[in-house]
């Protein structure tokens, strides 16, 4: 199932490419399409065009900026966490398929693989939260572990949902034994997927875990400079990863007019307007009070999950 | 909040709706603002108009202004002795003290202080702030014009001066009988004492000069033909007002010659 050398390391530098790339993409989109919403209009002075360099001069300065870590910080532990929360959704993409038969890693079990990786980022924040020996950060950190907890359920329930309707957990599988039908069908899943997938990145109005009015930053208190950064270019990544996985998963993938030529460009498409919709929620609510977060995940998005769960297999019996 | 979701949905319509109209942003330093008419930007001096009086700084709350000057003798053409004037030395106003109140520029007596809405005038060094006449000078050329008046609004002040003014040098030309009239106005009170007492009595205190009659009987018809109760008889009428004046200031003359 491997695919031979040459092929792999393209597809792995491809997808390294796209993950530099698509992130800072995303990342200006929030900045301008923010700003637009709030009648402002965001960065115009980096790069000369509307501020097109804006997230590039950001990086700059981060790199520029002093490494500080805490006296009382658990040094290594406090060094690696930004790693751990990153390379999570830079091996989730290994597996989305761009295209027919274009994928870097086509693993039979890619649903699972993905579902399974992406959980792996809270460990990250959790080391951040634990090793920043620092009030706000392991609060924040505490928040972000029972929110994990709480949505990965309905998440992994809605992508099970289309699991079952596919009857297969390899990612191109899904996107080929998609119909259009499947919209209407599978729309509790798809809405439930994408709420629970918001949370599980720690977006707003999902952002208990940082909360910058109550805990300073949560987990990103004490972090400086570089590994700042590579925090903050988790977040757009994960914004990335969610996008693509609500496209392949719900959305049709490549499908759409000329998709034998220009698949690529469909699943661009969709994921570029997933994560349109990724900003939009975030400017358009107000951050979820701690309870509030877990009443909608048990009392809402669970029990829709079960309930689509139960019409998927309803719907498969009786084909 | 009639079905679940609505109000959901019109937040994300009232986000979305924003984000098609233009934004509010003012991009200032690439394009200028655009001010609003008499903006207190910073104030210009005209120092040809400046003659020293010295009202400004003695009126500026914060003591920002600084006037040095000195004075110089003028030998005119044929006059009989040398004149003296002020001579503008230093002008400067300290505008990390000037509060912008304005009250410089509404004392001046000679309109040498105006408002500018140049406001580009930060320095790095609160020393700096201190500017000159020079600089003061520059930013007169900045002054915009007066605002129009209103259209319905009266005719400026110096417009109805002006105008009052040549209407009366016009009118003698027109016609004497008016102004004829006018002085013949005191002759005639005392012959309608039981019309407006008050003006019998604001006749007498004109001071009863009877010649003034005789002196112009050629006034008196005409007076008749002109309605009895017109402005120039009425005793609380400006006209009235400044005969009885007049009146009072010849009596004690008449009395002392009685």
């Amino acid at each position: 199932m491997i695919p031979p050398w040459p092929e792999l390391v393209l597809g792995v530098v491809a997808v390294l490419v796209a993950f530099l790339v698509l992130p800072l993409l995303i990342g200006q989109m929030e900045h301008k399409a923010m700003a637009h919403m709030q009648g402002r209009l965001g960065p115009m002075y980096a790069g000369g065009f509307h501020g097109w360099a804006q997230l590039v001069a950001d990086g700059v300065k981060f790199v520029q900026k002093e490494e500080v870590v805490p006296a009382a910080a658990d040094r290594p532990v406090f060094r690696l966490a930004p790693a751990v929360g990153l390379l999570p959704y830079l091996m989730a993409l290994l597996v989305i398929p761009i295209a027919p038969g274009v994928v870097a890693l086509p693993l039979d079990i890619g649903l699972f693989f993905v579902l399974a990786i992406v959980g792996v980022g809270v460990v990250g924040m959790l080391m951040a939260a634990w090793a920043s020996a620092n009030k706000y950060s392991l609060l924040g950190g505490l928040r972000g572990a029972a929110q994990l907890l709480g949505y990965e359920l309905p998440f992994v329930l809605s992508a099970a949902s289309v699991a079952m309707a596919a009857g297969t957990l390899s990612l191109s599988g899904i996107i080929e034994a998609w119909r259009p039908w499947w919209l209407l069908w599978q729309l509790p899943a798809l809405v439930v997927f994408f709420v629970s997938g918001l949370a599980e990145i720690r977006r707003p109005p999902f952002d208990m875990p940082l909360a910058d009015s109550e805990l300073v930053v949560g987990y990103l208190t004490e972090y400086t400079g570089l590994r700042f950064a590579l925090f903050m270019l988790a977040e757009y990544a994960g914004i990335l990863v969610i996008s693509a996985l609500t496209t392949v998963l719900f959305l049709g993938g490549w499908h759409g007019p000329f998709s034998d030529h220009l698949g690529w460009l469909w699943t661009l498409i969709k994921v570029l307007a997933v994560a349109f919709v990724v900003i939009w929620v975030r400017v358009s609510y107000p951050r979820l009070r701690e309870d509030q977060l877990q009443r909608l995940c048990w009392l809402g998005l669970v029990p829709v999950a079960l309930a689509q769960l139960v019409l998927t297999a309803v719907v498969r019996v009786l084909w | 909040m009639s079905t679940p979701g609505s109000g959901l949905a019109r937040g994300l319509a009232i986000t979305f709706r924003a984000m098609t109209r233009r934004a509010h942003t003012r991009q200032y330093p690439d394009v200028a603002p655009e001010l609003p008419p008499r903006s207190r930007g910073v104030i210009a001096l005209f120092e040809e108009n400046c003659t020293v009086c010295m009202l400004c700084a003695r009126e500026c709350p914060d003591w920002c202004i600084y006037i040095d000057s000195h004075k110089e003798t003028v030998h005119a053409e044929g006059a009989a002795r040398a004149r003296q004037r002020n001579v503008l030395d230093r002008f400067a106003i300290d505008f990390s003290l000037c509060m912008y109140c304005g009250i410089c520029i509404e004392v001046c007596p000679f309109d040498a202080l105006f408002w500018s809405p140049e406001f580009e005038y930060a320095e790095y060094d609160i020393r700096d702030m201190t500017h000159e006449r020079d600089r003061l000078r520059e930013w007169m050329w900045t002054v915009p014009p007066p605002a129009a008046l209103d259209p319905l609004a009266e005719p400026a002040k110096e417009v109805a001066t002006v105008e009052k003014a040549r209407a009366k040098a016009e009118n003698p030309d027109e016609g004497e009988t008016p102004a004829r009239g006018e002085k013949s106005a005191a002759a005639e009170k005392p012959e309608r004492p039981a019309r407006s007492p008050r003006a019998a009595k604001a006749a007498e205190a004109a001071g009863e000069k009877p010649d003034a009659g005789e002196k112009q009987p050629e006034g008196k018809p005409e007076r008749d033909d002109a309605p009895p109760e017109d402005d120039h008889s009425h005793p609380g009428s400006p006209s009235s007002i400044r005969e009885r004046r007049a009146g009072s200031a010849t009596t004690p003359s008449d009395g002392a010659s009685a």
